[in-house]
């Protein structure tokens, strides 16, 4: 049971049938998380999928690790236990758009800015597939579904934009069909310490069919999708185009590159650290600008179970660690006879030194 | 009784007990005021009882009626329970305070008045219209009034502190007074005031001034009449070690000693609310002992992150008060689907909704039985005073760990704040019993042992990986299965896990009375106190009624059906509508009556001496 013989992506499967309608997006991701489990060499007993409620939330039932399917929207707040009782655990949180933005808003925010040390892979299929159709947070304005039957009114929640606002020190994008580059991206996610939020553009067949297709579609994926890769220039469209920074109105436009010299078109070279641009990146929005994908920021800083591990051990340093003597901490008092009536009872108060106040 | 403070010789005189009641604006610190005396009380080895009764605004404008704090001891040299029905002296720092308390104090009660707050406008917030010191509306007390405010100042002078700075240790001139009312050693006090204002040496000297000011008053103001000395001496208690302690520390105290029994880390998620803050406060310094605390951004993450971290291997505990415990509710029933350990405590507020923040109620407990969506079974604990909640701590992690399941303690705002001597019991006394978590052969994480409770496997250990969550479950596999057989064979298992916890719990004991009794009272929490006493009064005016409190809710112990019915009359006070009274007419068909009180207050012991009295004339 504990050799270390190599996991093959199908090692990471279980026994349990797939309960995904057919042609969901849901499964190239399931396929593309087994394959790069395969690939970093996870052990399954240390890793474990939380999940919420929703489609994507069944995950875990179908990932060979230790898996927790909770209920709406509260994954993170689950994990987040998870990860402070055992911080060795290696731990994912898959989510979706009315999951983890809905109704679970409030976690995830409170998640990243702590930057608990996990994955959260949120699956964006814009709609809610497992009640059947209705609606989704990052639905576009204008959505007709069950419950908007003459179109949504609201406008949608950026979940990328949404997690760096809060303090999300890595922030990824991904496609469910893109298996070329999911691999590498969730290894990424993986290799970070701190709170790692990847957004996977999911088709919902059923519901939202090809709600993406606008920039996902074989025919359009090259002029309407840049790959970001830190250090290496914003070029799209096979390299004849870049984004550019305009210093005049602060925002991001696209150049035309000629003959591949994206020096001379002043094509910015992509700085996964630079906040500022991430903002602007993770805001472009298709058809006027390509659609971001990749990993667009990363910053780590110190995790929130390692923080909290580290003034545990701090706080406990040079305590004698004796229950008996905590019970009998503060103002105490001896009584040495039984009858006491007559008044002459023997105090000895006040001989503890830790002395202290007492609590109203 | 009171009517004999009047005419006070001299000489000390000598009290069974008395009720003493602090009253003044809520920035004038009579919380702190009410919680020195009471550890004075502790030392003078006499047995006592505290109410701490405070608005929920934390500093509401200076005067109003509305703004009023107060603190209630009750002590003497016999057995106390309870913080006293009415008080035989009220401190009045101000016309509000002596407004909104005036009702409680017994007929000719002791009143001392600080004169220099009886000022125009302070009279006119508190709706006087004239000086009620100087009319003959309080004839029927005893009133000693002095301008406390200008006694302060004059004892604080050398030090030099502004006006409003040097008012503020009026508190401590009025300690000193009736410190030496009763003949106290200051010297505990004044060790606190140092420690206290270790920081700043000025003020805890300007504050040990006006202490001993006030007591060297009381010393050489012979003139005031009514002011005499009392000796309540010292109560007759099995010999010991003994210190103070409120609910909220005694139950943090149960926790830390009950996770260690258990041998695991204690994870406290939590999320602040009145008035359950006191658990998180007193955990979040006990890191030594293995605890974890997790201020959480709400209810949910809370009881949530509990529940990661016990499915983690740890014990999870979360804590709230009734608005709190109803945002937990769902995440409770993912704790019982998953059959994971975790205690939830409730410290019961008045409520619905925002209700009474800061004020004593027990009407959660049809929530804490019932209030959850599908057949949840979940024991069910009470803690009966401060000091009963160490143990209930211990019990309920024994419980959850033992038989994989949420456990809810059911504490209250008035067991949490008040406070009172604990003979403090010897850790070894208590049973250990260390889990272990499994770690053999690959099994079903649904396989159970022969109390039902299934095996705790936790993320980390090789071989065993499994998936658990809160839809129904595979009897056999553990895995989804939505089948109706199986869903009745889980619904009906996991209601047998819960009631075979009755196996494991002693038989109900009476607590005064027994089986031959004419009548039995039945109560659990707080009511404790109030109703001991009323029966306790009632026997000995003759009544044959017993007294049954009730610690573990549910399950009931097995011989309570059995108990209740060999009685024709039985009374169930409670503060709140008939909760109680409900569930054993439920459970045991028995014609239990109600008697309630939803009005914030603690029961008095003559309104439950009163409907003993009524069914047993």
């Amino acid at each position: 049971m504990n050799d270390m013989t190599p996991l093959k992506a199908a090692d990471f499967a279980t026994d349990q049938e797939v309960r995904w309608c057919p042609g969901c997006g849901d499964y190239a991701i399931l396929k593309g998380m087994q394959r790069t489990m395969a690939e970093m060499g996870a052990r399954p007993e240390n890793t474990v999928f939380v999940s919420g409620i929703g489609c994507s939330s069944r995950f875990p039932y179908y990932m060979e690790t230790y898996g927790f399917h909770t209920i709406h929207g509260r994954a993170p707040a689950v994990a987040t236990g998870v990860k402070l009782a055992n911080p060795e655990l290696d731990v994912w949180i898959i989510t979706g758009d009315g999951d983890g933005l809905s109704i679970g808003g409030n976690h995830m925010l409170h998640l990243l800015r702590r930057n608990l040390d996990c994955q959260v892979l949120l699956f964006n299929n814009e709609i809610y597939g497992l009640t059947k159709g209705q609606y989704s947070p990052t639905s576009r304005t204008g959505t007709r579904s069950p419950s908007t039957p003459y179109g949504s009114v609201d406008a949608p929640a950026e979940p990328c934009a949404f997690a760096l606002g809060a303090n999300g020190r890595f922030i990824a994008r991904c496609i469910d069909t893109a298996q070329k580059q999911m691999p590498g991206i969730l290894k990424r996610a993986h290799a970070h310490k701190g709170a790692s939020f990847v957004e996977l553009y999911q088709n919902c067949i059923v519901y939202n069919d090809d709600v993406f297709a606008d920039f996902t579609a074989k025919p359009v994926a090259a002029d309407s999708q840049i790959w970001l890769e830190h250090g290496e220039p914003m070029l799209f469209s096979n390299g004849t185009k870049g984004l550019r920074l305009n210093r005049d109105d602060l925002r991001l436009e696209i150049v035309d590159v000629v003959d591949g010299d994206w020096q001379a078109a002043d094509v910015l070279v992509h700085d996964e650290t630079r906040k500022q641009i991430a903002h602007m990146l993770v805001e472009m929005r298709h058809p006027d600008m390509p659609v971001a994908l990749g990993v667009i920021y990363c910053d780590p800083a110190p995790s929130f179970e390692q923080d909290m591990r580290t003034q545990n051990i701090e706080a406990a340093k040079g305590k004698v660690v004796d229950l008996g003597a905590l019970i009998r901490k503060g103002q105490t008092w001896e009584v040495n006879q039984k009858k006491m009536r007559e008044g002459n009872a023997h105090l000895a108060a006040a001989a503890d030194e830790n002395k202290r106040e007492p609590s109203l | 009784m009171a009517t004999q403070l009047k005419d006070q010789p001299a000489a000390a005189s000598e009290r069974e007990a008395v009720t003493v009641r602090f009253a003044g604006d809520s920035g004038d610190g009579m919380q702190l005021t009410g919680g020195q005396f009471t550890l004075s009380t502790a030392l003078a080895g006499s047995d006592l009882a505290t109410f701490p009764d405070f608005p929920a605004e934390i500093r509401a404008p200076q005067g109003t009626l509305f703004g009023v704090s107060a603190f209630q001891i009750n002590f003497g040299s016999d057995a106390i329970e309870t913080a006293g029905d009415a008080p035989d002296i009220l401190v009045a720092m101000n016309p509000a305070a002596l407004k909104s308390n005036l009702d409680a104090l017994k007929p000719g009660g002791l009143i001392i008045a600080d004169t220099g707050e009886f000022g125009a406008r302070n009279l006119k917030k508190a709706n006087y219209d004239e000086n009620p010191l100087e009319n003959d509306s309080l004839k029927d007390y005893q009133l000693v009034a002095f301008d406390i405010s200008a006694l302060t100042l004059e004892s604080v002078k050398e030090f030099g502190l502004g006006n409003k700075e040097a008012l503020r240790s009026k508190n401590m001139w009025t300690l000193g007074l009736v410190l030496w009312m009763f003949d106290r050693d200051r010297q505990p006090i004044l060790d606190w005031l140092h420690s206290k204002f270790v920081k700043a040496p000025e003020l805890a000297a300007a504050n040990a001034a006006a202490l001993n000011a006030g007591h060297a008053y009381g010393e050489t103001a012979e003139i005031q009449q009514g002011l005499g000395r009392y000796h309540v001496g010292a109560a007759e208690v099995e010999p010991g070690l003994y210190r103070t302690v409120t609910g909220g520390e005694s139950l943090s105290l149960g926790l830390v000693a009950g996770a260690s029994l258990v041998n695991l880390p204690l994870f406290f998620g939590s999320y602040p609310i009145t008035p359950a803050s006191p658990l998180l406060h007193t955990l979040a310094r006990l890191k030594e002992f293995g605890v974890t605390t997790f201020q959480a951004e709400d209810e949910i993450a809370a009881i949530c992150a509990a529940i990661g971290a016990s499915y983690a291997g740890q014990l999870g505990v979360t804590s709230s008060s009734g608005p709190g415990i109803a945002l937990k509710g769902e995440a409770m029933g993912l704790a019982i689907i998953t059959e994971l350990p975790l205690i939830i405590v409730n410290s019961q507020r008045g409520g619905p909704s925002t209700g009474l923040p800061t004020k004593t109620e027990q009407s959660d407990l049809y929530q804490a039985l019932y209030g959850r969506n599908g057949d949840a079974p979940m024991p069910v604990l009470a803690t009966r005073s401060p000091v009963d909640c160490f143990e209930v701590a211990i019990e309920a992690c024994r419980i959850a760990t033992q038989y994989m399941t949420p456990v809810m303690i059911l504490t209250d705002g008035y067991i949490a704040n008040a406070a009172e001597p604990w003979h403090v019991p010897d850790i070894e006394d208590f049973q250990p019993a260390p889990v272990t978590h499994y770690e053999g052969e690959p099994v079903s994480p649904y396989k159970r042992d022969e109390k039902l409770a299934r095996v705790w496997i936790k993320p980390g250990t090789p071989g065993l990986m499994h998936r658990i969550g809160g839809i129904e479950k595979n009897f056999e596999t553990g895995n989804i299965d939505y089948a109706p057989a199986n869903h009745q064979k889980m619904t009906d298992t996991r209601q047998q896990k819960v009631m075979n916890v009755a196996d494991s719990i002693p038989d109900q004991a009476f607590e005064i009375g027994g089986p031959d009794d004419d009548m039995v009272v039945v109560g659990w929490g707080s009511t404790f106190g109030p109703i001991h006493q009323a029966v306790k009064a009632a026997r000995r005016g003759g009544a044959k009624v017993a007294h049954v409190h009730i610690r573990h809710l549910w399950p009931m112990p097995k011989n309570l059906g059995p108990l209740l019915k060999g009685f024709d009359k039985i009374l169930v006070p409670e503060m709140n509508t008939g909760q109680l009274k409900t569930v054993l007419r439920d459970q045991f068909l028995v014609d239990a009556k109600p008697l309630n009180k939803v009005s914030g207050q603690p029961f008095k012991i003559a309104e439950i001496k009163a409907a003993i009295t009524e069914m047993l004339p």
